[in-house]
């Protein structure tokens, strides 16, 4: 059973007289991975809390299945906050078994699931290490472990990757990946932009507390791609300059980028570089999340 | 999925969860179980020690000669060795014997005269002097010494244990807010279940102390024979006991409502003051003005003050049977007024981080 999609619809919040998040409109479907993206003080942290109910927001709506969000309903998302910290002088394995029970597992329950949940995260071996013991890697990892033990049926987790060798992010990306697969609609932010763009089905990108750009991975890339390609060559490729519906972005020696006006252009392009010389690489350039977040944000 | 797997902790069980971790926190911290092994023994040693003290003194040994020594024989305390003349009473004097003689001489004006090596015996120089007769027309009021030594140990025992308690309350809120643990937990559960559960367990605490002293005290009278004080302080024990539970939760929501106006441990000092202050200030007016009448009657009745002021009124009979019940139900609505107002900054500051919450936007939201 999935619980529907998280639909946020022009959010709005004010500190005083700034506005730091205005209209803010996306949605997280079931059982996607969605990136929340934007630099600092973009409003993510914000955009979370409204969406748990931590703040308030001052107008607009949070929805779940088309149904407004109860505080009920609300307890039972997992959360991870930006900033972390567990209780410094508690046992792992006790502390996770602590937020499983407030969430109303019994105690058996709770343990059964924290200990099983701790070990799939790589950390069985520390469960009874009190947190200030182990290392911010494997603090992180408790963290995660904390926001996952009720089940939740959909997972806010902000900046989950911060601070995870790369091992580490692979164990945690897994972990939720098949979450995502048993239908939890899962909200993460991170600056981790390769990290967002490997994973992420839905992408969210928000600026000055604005939503720049919203929907899945796939369509903002096209979107967002121009009709650009590259050309490597073993021959020289000045020629390009005066060819017909070219216009060269970047050259160098037997290397180019050029934007073609229409893909017969760019064909017309390789088969007269071929008469030149070897092609060792021949395609259109697909802009990474980098690129579109630069160009969306501005 | 499963969503009938996970459904909400009710009130009570969430208070009960939050309690439960304070509670076995606490007992798992050696600082504090050595703190309540001294307080306990210091206790113990006290009551034994007052025991003793009263029961057993010594008797001073001096020396007398027979005409003199029948006149000491009224006088308790005194071990007396007979001498036949001055030389020999100078004599066992001298030689530490005794510490002083009580020998018979004309020449004197009181037809005695005490002879001892540096000092005379202050009791001795009293039993001997003729004191007129005392006639007190208000016996009652002025019981000196045991109404101070009452006022230092229900203050003390008060001003302690709030302490003892109350700063817990404030450090394991200020904790949550500066390791974020808040966010997580305010994402499962009410700010007003997480601050309940927080006063519970530490009330818990602290009156498990209370009687625990109590108990100790009172085995201590009994084992010492002070069997007599034990019934006259039952009654003002257990009321304040009664008081103290109620004046903890009072301050109890103080502390937390002052630590959640902080970010981090460092700056707990300054909201933390005045709520200490309202700890220490019945102390110090209970011993200052033990024997002002006025001023004890209306710290009795003052939420602060009164599980000090009212056992010890009580403890002198100087309160009517229906003032303590008039006391408390004034302590009620203060309990009351006070959570409201501390739930209510408690919630409102929770997740402001960074700089201290001014008091009036804590209290607005």
């Amino acid at each position: 059973m999935t619980s529907g999609t998280l639909q946020l619809t022009g959010v709005t919040k004010s500190y005083g007289t700034r506005r730091v998040l205005d209209d803010i409109t996306f949605s997280v479907a079931a059982g996607h991975l969605t990136g929340f993206v934007g630099g600092n003080g973009a409003g993510k942290t914000t955009t979370m809390r409204i969406v748990l109910g931590l703040l308030a927001s001052d107008g607009g709506s949070v929805t779940l299945g088309g149904a407004p969000l109860t505080a009920d309903a609300r307890r039972q998302f997992g959360y991870m906050p930006e900033e972390r910290g567990l209780y410094p002088k508690m046992k792992v394995l006790e502390q996770v078994v602590y937020f499983a029970r407030l969430h109303g597992f019994s105690k058996s329950d709770a343990m059964t699931r924290a200990t099983a949940l701790l070990e799939e995260l790589g950390l069985g071996e520390r469960l009874n290490d009190n947190i200030e013991a182990l290392s911010l890697g494997n603090q992180q990892r408790a963290q995660i472990a904390a926001s996952l033990v009720h089940d939740p049926e959909v997972l806010i987790l902000d900046e989950p990757f911060s601070g995870l060798d790369p091992l580490a992010v692979d164990t945690v990306a897994g972990v939720l990946q098949e979450r995502a697969a048993r239908g939890v609609s899962v909200l993460f932010s991170s600056h981790q932009l390769d990290v967002v763009e490997r994973l992420c089905d839905d992408l969210v990108i928000i600026a000055g507390g604005t939503i720049r750009a919203a929907g899945p991975r796939d369509q903002l890339r096209e979107q967002h791609s121009a009709p650009r390609w590259e050309l490597e060559s073993s021959g020289d490729v000045g020629w390009l300059r005066d060819e017909q519906g070219v216009s060269v972005v970047d050259f160098e020696g037997g290397s180019a980028v050029f934007d073609a006006d229409d893909p017969a252009t760019a064909q017309r392009v390789l088969r007269r570089a071929l008469e030149d010389g070897d092609i060792s690489r021949f395609g259109p350039q697909h802009p990474t999340l980098a690129q579109i977040f630069k160009e969306v944000i501005q | 999925m499963n969503a009938s797997s996970t459904k909400a902790v009710s009130t009570g069980q969430g208070v009960w969860l939050v309690a439960e971790r304070e509670l076995s926190t606490r007992l798992r911290s050696k600082a504090y179980l050595i703190s309540t092994g001294i307080l306990l023994l210091i206790a113990l040693a006290g009551v034994i020690w007052a025991g003793f003290s009263s029961s057993n003194s010594t008797a001073t040994p001096i020396a007398a000669t027979s005409a003199t020594a029948s006149a000491l024989s009224e006088v308790d305390g005194y071990d007396v060795t007979e001498v036949a003349d001055r030389d020999e009473a100078t004599a066992l004097v001298e030689s530490g014997e005794v510490d002083a003689a009580v020998i018979d001489d004309a020449s004197s004006a009181t037809g005695l005269v005490i002879i001892a090596d540096q000092e005379a015996p202050q009791s001795l120089l009293m039993a001997l002097s003729a004191t007129p007769e005392v006639e007190l027309l208000n016996p009652d009021a002025a019981s000196g010494p045991l109404r101070y030594l009452l006022g230092i140990g229900f203050g003390l025992v008060f001003m302690m244990s709030a302490m003892m308690f109350g700063m817990p309350v404030a450090s394991s809120v200020v904790e949550e807010k500066q390791t974020r643990v808040v966010e997580i937990l305010l994402s499962s559960i009410p700010a007003r279940v997480l601050l309940a559960g927080k006063v519970v367990g530490n009330t818990i605490l602290a009156i498990s102390q209370i009687v625990l002293l109590a108990a100790v005290g009172s085995i201590g009278l009994i084992v010492t024979g002070q069997t007599g004080l034990l019934a006259g302080l039952g009654g003002p024990v257990i009321w304040f006991a009664v008081f103290f539970l109620f004046g903890f939760i009072l301050l109890a929501a103080m502390f937390a409502a002052a630590g959640s106006m902080v970010s981090r441990q460092e700056d707990a000092g300054t909201t933390l003051t005045p709520v200490m202050y309202l700890t220490m200030i019945p102390y110090f007016l209970v011993i200052f003005f033990g024997d002002n009448p006025v001023v004890m009657t209306v710290l009795s009745y003052v939420p602060f003050s009164a599980p000090v002021g009212m056992p010890i009124r009580l403890f002198f009979n100087e309160a009517e049977w229906w003032e303590p019940l008039a006391s408390l139900a004034i302590m009620l609505v203060a309990c009351v007024l006070v959570i409201l107002i501390g739930a209510k900054i408690y919630e409102n500051s929770l997740l402001k981080m960074g700089a201290r919450v001014k008091f009036r936007e804590a209290l607005r939201g």
